[in-house]
């Protein structure tokens, strides 16, 4: 499923040349460089980015502008990261948060 | 600790212009924004602008991003991205979380604080499904990151924000399958709701949205009509195919720094909620500390600019840059152009509102 707009009246016809790989609770997935990543798995028809800790109710994108933290999945082995403001980097790894997430051992040192 | 003879929080529409006077006028300004990018919500709105040739009417919400970043460029100030100003305290000196690790405290002999809004939403069944979301993230996703929340929307509330953004869902490539709106009648201007309304698309009046259906993501949005008390009335629901909701239920101004720092607020419902108070300088009760934009009541982008570029002056003249004299021609001259961009229906409105809050009572 592609939810890109490539074509549009006002903003013109795109072309994306610059891409990156990124893994998404372990599959590989296309992004455009310097997308954020909510809009890399919305594009992919993604859209559960979490599970809530107590009911396991599903939940994605709501505020869009990194306000209301619905949106936050596992990046790199850290928990709670606003996906619809952080962008893609190459060999970024995604996972679907359940709950309040792990820390990974290291996750997020320089 | 270091010191700007400004600091601006938030790189919107308001911050930007306030930004670039302040630093016309010879201020050392450190321009802040938790985003990657400057420009707020500017970059969405690919919408021609109201107002007259002096407003940047008939020019594009992106368009007049870009020629303000160009302007902020060219006077060299300092610019702070994905820095978050987590704290205030006495003599404007400002907590800011830099990259979400590095912690700095900066002080300016004036702050001025543009940290705009957040969108309101209603809770009915099944709202936290994946597939409900703000109008304002759907118009992100379609005109910043262009891809597309869902195929079919269903579109809650027919203000501004809910027309313009069904406009550009269509535009993108989406249907929109109704727009309802709890009002006996329609919300926008009748400029855009035409365009949307020519587009085939079927709004619903007192009616509002009561379910939304779907195993783990929306796939149906129930609506029902409602009474004069807003009540859903039984019987009268009926379902439509969606697999995305968007709410386009007003905003609230982002005032926590304000409230923070002490400043007196006002309550002023057409505003759209508590706002501090501020002089016709911008500048709040807490010396120093002066607001523009959404954060001084829900506007548009076009009067968070006048406000910005007098919140700008205004610091540039309590800072000495400016003398009272220059000051009071500038500030007269954007005050006409306040004034001209509230009027109409719409614009009265807020115009009387903004009095009332200089005014510093509660609403009547």
């Amino acid at each position: 499923m592609n939810m890109r707009i490539t074509k549009h009246p006002i903003l013109g016809d795109i072309e994306y040349d610059r891409k990156v790989k990124i893994y998404v609770d372990g599959q590989e997935l296309e992004a455009i460089e310097g997308e954020m990543i909510a809009s890399a798995l919305l594009a992919a028809g993604i859209k559960t980015f979490r599970y809530t800790k107590k009911h396991h109710a599903p939940r994605g994108i709501f505020c869009g502008i990194g306000r209301c933290t619905d949106c936050v999945m596992t990046v790199n082995g850290m928990p709670n990261v606003r996906t619809c403001v952080t962008p893609v980097e190459e060999g970024m790894r995604i996972e679907t948060q359940h709950g309040c997430g792990k820390w990974k051992e290291g996750a997020g040192d320089e | 600790m270091r010191v700007w003879d400004i600091v601006v929080v938030g790189g919107g529409p308001a911050g930007l212009c306030a930004a670039i006077e302040a630093a016309k006028n010879g201020a050392r300004v450190l321009l802040i924004d938790e985003n990657s990018r400057p420009g707020g919500q500017l970059f969405k709105q690919i919408h021609k602008f109201f107002g007259s040739a002096e407003h940047k009417a008939g020019v594009r919400g992106l368009e007049i991003g870009l020629q303000l970043l160009k302007e902020t460029k060219e006077l060299g100030m300092d610019v702070w991205l994905n820095s978050k100003v987590c704290g205030i305290y006495d003599d404007n000196v400002l907590w800011v979380v830099k990259d979400e690790r590095k912690s700095f405290q900066v002080k300016g002999a004036a702050v001025i604080l543009c940290t705009g809004a957040v969108e309101n939403s209603i809770s009915f069944e099944g709202w936290t499904l994946p597939g409900v979301m703000g109008a304002g993230a759907a118009q992100t996703m379609i005109n910043v990151n262009r891809v597309l929340p869902g195929r079919k929307v269903l579109m809650v509330g027919s203000g501004n924000v809910g027309v313009i953004v069904s406009y550009q869902l269509l535009q993108a490539g989406a249907e929109v399958a109704a727009i309802v709106e709890a009002a006996p009648r329609l919300g926008a201007y009748g400029v855009h709701t035409a365009k949307v309304r020519r587009a085939g698309v079927p709004f619903y009046v007192s009616h509002t949205i009561v379910r939304a259906e779907g195993d783990g993501k929306v796939e149906r949005a129930i609506i029902a009509r409602v009474d004069e008390r807003f009540k859903p009335v039984d019987g009268s629901e009926i379902a439509i195919n969606v697999d995305t909701i968007c709410l386009a239920t007003g905003l609230t101004p982002l005032a926590e720094l304000a409230w923070i720092a002490g400043c007196k607020f006002v309550f002023n419902r057409v505003l759209g909620g508590h706002v501090p108070w501020h002089d016709r300088y911008m500048a709040t009760s807490k010396k120093g500390i002066y607001i523009a934009g959404d954060i001084t009541g829900i506007e548009e982008a076009s009067t968070a600019m006048e406000e910005g570029r007098l919140a700008g002056v205004s610091a540039a003249a309590a800072i000495g840059l400016i003398d009272t004299e220059r000051l009071e021609k500038i500030a007269g001259e954007i005050w006409e152009r306040l004034d001209a961009l509230r009027c109409g229906p719409f614009g009265e409105n807020r115009k009387i509102a903004k009095q009332q809050v200089m005014a510093g009572g509660d609403e009547q």
